[in-house]
């Protein structure tokens, strides 16, 4: 076993070096010779038709190469969402057309209509200017009620309604949820919101085009977490390029949790510009841009119920729910409200009756999906705000509830109300572990000194479970996907003795290039160092679903295991050829084939030499080479959970919140790299907190964004931050992948939100307030309105 | 951003003359300035680089007065202000972040006048006076509201003197985005009473406070403004606060100054 | 178009730009040093500081014509002339500052100008000074203990 370097251990990550000398090679960073530069014309009102669009003048612009309009792709195919959805009457969704560019009516605020491509960025945007678009504004519709109550303004006029479907899960447990609540000693409810979240992944998004005349071969350079996906759109879908006549290639990216899944209109037009001028074309994304056009986040109204014994067993969560999807259907918006929320509704308890109803709405708004947790953190919001409510309206300590309803470890696996079946967790383990680690004991203490310093200080508990790794794909089939949820990882010896592994997920921040060499150098028993990982680019590897549902290592981390598995048992054959002996004589233990109970053995690098130098083969048995591809599709989801704490203090005066301290306990199964697991726990801490106390996409009336920019969406800074304790020593092993591995990249997202709102209505129910809940982000504004209402 | 001619005197004389051109601008540490033009709101023909002109650079003190040259950075007087006057030399080191103090200046900051910015307050609760290459106009004559100042198009502030007051202090309550004042409240307590200065909060930009000003005249104490706060009628209503609770954090802020001045 | 002069990590360079073209853009256009980024239009994400004369500016915000003559060093620069990493780096790589390491130039030439003038802050003083670079992955402990440990002083919380 490689002892340094292997499974488990916080092995550096060799990508930090060129990152840090300012060697990473972003998108943006490519400019292959002649490239040329795209600029977009982007609606300024949020619901208009479009009268004309005259492009003469911009088209004699200086250095300007082409104008396209939307008309320019009419013909060619939309962009689809990935998941068909069918209402609780068997209707399938509505599913409008989502054009390369607008054409007839623009549908938000950001809305592309027309592009220019110029010999420089600079005449781009000034052509851009030009362009003459006579657009009628419309009313627009932008708050969800308001949206599905009317069927005059309508985003999309040819479906006749706002409503995209209007969905039970599980609906045959609908009746028996509503008796239930109906029956029960208490009930208890609660209404709230889900603000919405712009990603700002730190690289704004960037395509670059390219085209082979010689050999009709295309490139798209892009900013990507799954370029096989894009290519798969891109090919199937909107401009039916062969797919293998596409190569997609994202190369280092910087972050995007969640934006950077889906297929944009801005790749399809660099594409088809690239092939129309023979010339590179690159589009760049402002920050302004990225605000008004990549998908956004979150965007739940709910009202949820909670039914329980008066000793507060649980007896029922009835959930209603509107989800925002913007103006058109992002790739995965219609997955993310419903199978990624609505499945997860019984949390971590034994509560037998959950019906969730969900209404996805059409509104003149950016786009909504996937972002970082995806439909997981709204279910933990609303599960755990309203246990918090209801443990205060019964009178019972919060922990003492959650554990009365907790799944035990003897439980496993257990089949929830909602529809899954959970493998493994053990939730008082998580919970124990958080008094502790949070030293709950000395909460008073400090609440009263806090006291003596004029702030109110409060704690929130939040138990959660998440489901990771979205799979199998005869299930999603059966739901509704329209692609399966496998991944696949090539592991190519080479004859020297290195490797190269070709992965299917994509590395933008995970540190794969790092992780997934431990996996198959703990196997092999050799030096990681010696082991490459190729991902990002469509023509080196062989397929992929990308990265995304914190799924890398659980689903592909396992392709590269079973891959590996089988190149040792190819190197086997070809060890007891060379030792000549029977196979299953031979053993492979810490990098050297040996006979059984001799001393006979050869090295892992003998063996990957005689695979290449073949010369005394019995070629009838063993094929010359070393390279193994596996496709790994998972049994079931994997079920991370976890146990947060959070103290706040708030300042009375003003109605600002403080975190205090912030404690994530979580069970991740088996940890391949703890310091690149506490690292995505942090990270999904700092975007949960920004949630519950900072960050929120709001748009006016008229669909304008009024928090367009980093000087009014409010990103998480280091000093809005504490220190975060971070705990995953407590595992369960997922016991249907090879690794063990749960998935830790959205967890802390996941479980923070509800552990700081919690926090901050228990301080001001301490302080003697009577405020029970408070719309997310919990900014000192409305903190004092709540004090004052 | 559009493009346009740039020149960079070294003479206030030249630096005027070429401002006096059409669609001429000057250019201080840019940090406003230069986002305004990447979103192409402002479109000056002419930028006139103030960063060479001789003589606009530098923190000195003279009795009881600081004088600040208009180009000196946030951060040269966050430091070179510490001793003679803390409380604007703080303020100076709450704006923005240390890479936009490096850049920004003063006599940016008070042509500029943003509502939400920090320097505004300082200059008029300190009774401050604003030089220009034309004249002196004291601070309650200077700010005419949002964005608006008695600067005319061809004036450049050379130097901003402060009387140091006796005591003084800034309390900022930061917008959490922009990190700009979303209220800021400078007191001043001066030989000849107490000033106190309010931006962030009102539609018509930074103001003077005289209803706590008289109050802390009689009794400079926290309790003496114990249940005051601002005037809502004209404050600014945002997604980060409502008039009503920015007047109520003009009072909060206010007393915290009180109690924190130096 | 003007041409600027100026003396970039120790080397004596020229670039024709417009008036309008920001330091930040000269460096990654016309001098191919892309280890600048841009991550905003508003002045606020810190991807693009780098040292004019010796101060940590936004890169984006300051024309290129305004640093006709001046010292600049970026993140180039920063490594040892054999291409180890310099302390800060090392720091970041052993304390897990970097995820996508898109923000990473920017907070390694914003930390070395903290410790240029102030060797051992505090951790709230990292904080503090880290006020204009935004990082959307590591929720700043590691960053913050990176320069915790490159200031020779134990961070507050190790990776676990």
């Amino acid at each position: 076993m490689a002892a340094d370097g292997g499974m488990g251990h916080a092995t550096k990550r060799r990508e930090d070096v060129r990152f840090l000398m300012g060697l990473g090679k972003y998108c943006d960073d490519h400019t292959p010779a002649k490239t040329s530069y795209c600029a977009f014309a982007r609606s300024n009102v949020a619901n208009g038709k479009i009268n004309s669009i005259d492009t003469v003048a911009a088209a004699g612009m200086p250095g300007v190469l082409a104008v396209f309009t939307g008309e320019d792709f009419a013909e060619v195919g939309g962009n689809p969402a990935g998941w068909l959805i069918n209402s609780r009457d068997g209707e399938p969704m509505k599913e409008p057309k989502r054009p390369v560019l607008a054409y007839g009516k623009v549908r938000h605020v950001g809305d592309a209509y027309a592009a220019v491509i110029a010999e420089t960025l600079e005449q781009a945007m000034d052509a851009v200017e030009a362009i003459e678009a006579d657009i009628d504004e419309l009313d627009a519709v932008v708050k969800m009620a308001d949206a599905l109550a009317n069927d005059k303004t309508l985003v999309h006029d040819e479906i006749g309604t706002n409503q995209c479907f209007d969905w039970g899960w599980i609906e045959d447990n609908r009746a028996a949820t509503d008796a239930a609540i109906k029956a029960a000693p208490h009930v208890t409810t609660l209404e709230l919101v889900n603000n919405r979240l712009v990603p700002n992944a730190m690289e704004p998004r960037c395509s670059i085009g390219e085209y082979e005349p010689g050999t009709g071969d295309y490139k798209l350079t892009t900013t990507s977490q799954n370029p096989h996906l894009t290519r798969l759109l891109i090919s199937a879908f909107v401009l039916g390029i062969p797919e293998n006549k596409l190569t997609v290639h994202s190369p280092d990216v910087g972050g995007g949790f969640g934006s950077k899944i889906y297929h944009y209109g801005e790749e399809a037009l660099v594409l088809a510009a690239a092939k129309k001028l023979n010339r590179p074309v690159k589009w760049t994304s402002t920050r302004t841009e990225a605000f008004l056009s990549d998908a956004h986040g979150r965007d739940h109204v709910t009202k949820i119920e909670l039914a329980c014994e008066k000793d507060g067993t649980f007896i029922a969560f009835r959930t209603e729910t509107m989800a925002n999807v913007g103006a058109y259907l992002s790739n995965f918006s219609t997955v993310t409200p419903t199978f990624l929320h609505g499945t997860l509704m019984a949390g971590n308890y034994t509560v037998p009756n959950v019906y969730v109803n969900v209404k996805a709405v059409f509104t003149n708004t950016a786009p909504v999906d996937a972002y970082r947790g995806a439909g997981r953190p709204e279910a933990s919001f609303s599960l755990e705000r309203v246990i918090d409510k209801a443990a205060r309206e019964l009178g019972i300590n919060p922990i003492e509830l959650r554990r009365k309803n907790f799944i035990k470890p003897d439980q496993y696996p257990f089949a929830s109300a909602a529809g899954l079946e959970y493998d493994s967790g053990n939730y008082d383990a998580l919970m124990d572990a958080l008094e502790k680690r949070a030293n709950l004991d000395g909460f008073e203490a400090r609440c009263a000194e806090s006291k003596k310093n004029g702030k109110l200080r409060g704690l929130g508990i939040n138990s959660y479970v998440e489901a990771c790794g979205i799979a199998p794909s005869n299930l999603v089939g059966i739901l509704g996907a329209r692609v399966g949820l496998y991944d696949a990882a090539t592991v190519r010896v080479n004859a020297t003795g290195n490797i190269s592994v070709m992965v299917g997920a994509h590395s933008h921040g995970q540190g794969h290039e790092t992780a997934f060499p431990q996996i198959v150098a703990d196997m092999l028993g050799i030096d990681p160092l010696s082991i490459d990982i190729v991902h990002g680019d469509t023509s080196k590897i062989p397929f992929g679903m990308g990265t995304y549902g914190s799924r890398s290592l659980a689903v592909c981390g396992s392709a590269v295991f079973r891959a590996t598995e089988k190149i040792i048992k190819k190197a086997t054959l070809i060890a007891a050829h060379m030792l000549e002996d029977e196979p299953e004589n031979v053993d492979f233990t810490d990098g050297d084939f040996a006979v059984k109970g001799t001393n006979k053995k050869v090295s892992f690098g003998e063996v990957a030499l005689k695979a290449y130098i073949p010369h005394d083969f019995p070629i009838e048995f063993i094929e010359p080479g070393l390279e193994e591809t596996a496709f790994y599709d998972p049994a079931n989801f994997t079920y991370p959970s976890g146990a947060y704490g959070c103290e706040v203090e708030v300042d009375p005066e003003t109605g600002k919140v403080d975190i205090c301290a912030m404690v994530a306990i979580d069970d991740f199964g088996n940890v391949v790299n703890p310091m690149i697991v506490t690292g995505q726990v942090q990270g999904g801490l700092a975007q949960g907190i920004g949630q519950a106390l900072l960050e929120h996409g709001i748009y006016d009336e008229n669909g304008q964004l009024l928090s367009g920019s980093f000087m009014d969406y409010a990103m998480p800074r280091a000093d809005d931050l504490p220190n975060f304790v971070v705990d995953h020593s407590n595992a369960t092993p997922c016991t249907h992948n090879p690794i063990g591995a749960k998935g830790c990249g959205e967890a802390g997202a996941i479980g923070s939100p509800p552990t700081v709102v919690n926090a901050v209505i228990d301080a001001l129910q301490r302080g003697g307030y009577d405020v029970e809940h408070i719309d997310m982000p919990v900014s000192p504004a409305r903190v004092w309105a709540a004090m004052n209402a | 951003m559009y493009n346009f001619e740039f020149t960079k005197p070294t003479t206030v004389e030249d630096a005027a003359k070429a401002m006096s051109a059409e669609g001429a601008q000057a250019l201080g540490g840019g940090q406003t300035l230069l986002p305004t033009m990447k979103q192409r709101l402002a479109m000056p023909e002419i930028l006139v680089s103030l960063t060479d002109v001789e003589g606009m650079v530098g923190v000195s003190k003279a009795g009881t007065t600081l004088t600040i040259g208009g180009g000196t950075t946030h951060a040269q007087v966050a430091t070179d202000a510490a001793a003679s006057y803390p409380g604007l030399s703080a303020l100076a080191d709450g704006i923005g972040d240390p890479a936009v103090r490096n850049r920004g200046t003063i006599g940016g900051s008070l042509a500029n006048n943003d509502p939400a910015a920090c320097y505004p307050a300082a200059a008029l609760a300190s009774g401050a006076t604003i030089t220009t290459n034309k004249r002196d106009i004291l601070a309650d004559n200077y700010f005419q509201g949002m964005f608006e100042t008695a600067l005319d198009e061809t004036e450049i502030v050379t130097a901003v003197s402060f009387p140091i007051p006796e005591k003084s202090n800034y309390q900022k309550f930061v917008q959490p985005a922009s990190r700009f004042a979303l209220v800021g409240v400078f007191v001043a307590k001066t030989a000849d009473g107490v000033r106190v200065a309010v931006t962030g909060a009102s539609n018509g930009g930074v103001y003077r406070w005289t209803e706590a000003e008289t109050a802390l005249n009689g009794d400079f104490s926290a309790r003496a403004i114990e249940d005051m706060s601002g005037d809502a009628t004209d404050m600014i209503t945002d997604l980060h606060g409502s008039a009503e609770y920015r007047a109520h954090l003009v009072g909060v802020l206010t007393r915290r100054a009180v109690v924190a001045s130096s | 178009m003007p041409t600027i002069s100026m003396n970039v990590n120790g080397t004596s360079v020229s670039a024709e730009v417009e008036n309008r073209t920001v330091l930040a853009a000269a460096l990654r256009e016309n001098l191919g040093m892309t280890g600048t980024h841009i991550g905003c239009d508003t002045s606020q994400c810190g991807a693009c500081v780098v040292h004019v004369n010796g101060k940590a500016v936004k890169s984006c915000t300051i024309f290129a014509v305004e640093a006709d003559g001046a010292e600049v060093s970026t993140i180039e620069g920063q490594a040892d002339a054999d291409g180890s990493l310099n302390v800060i780096q090392q720091a970041f790589q052993d304390h897990h500052g970097l995820q996508c390491g898109f923000c990473t130039p920017g907070m390694i030439m914003t930390a070395a100008a903290l410790l240029e003038e102030n060797p051992k802050p505090t951790e709230a003083e990292i904080r503090d000074h880290l006020e204009g670079n935004i990082c959307r992955c590591t929720g700043y402990q590691g960053i913050v203990n990176a320069i915790m440990a490159a200031s020779g002083q134990n961070s507050a919380i190790a990776a676990e």
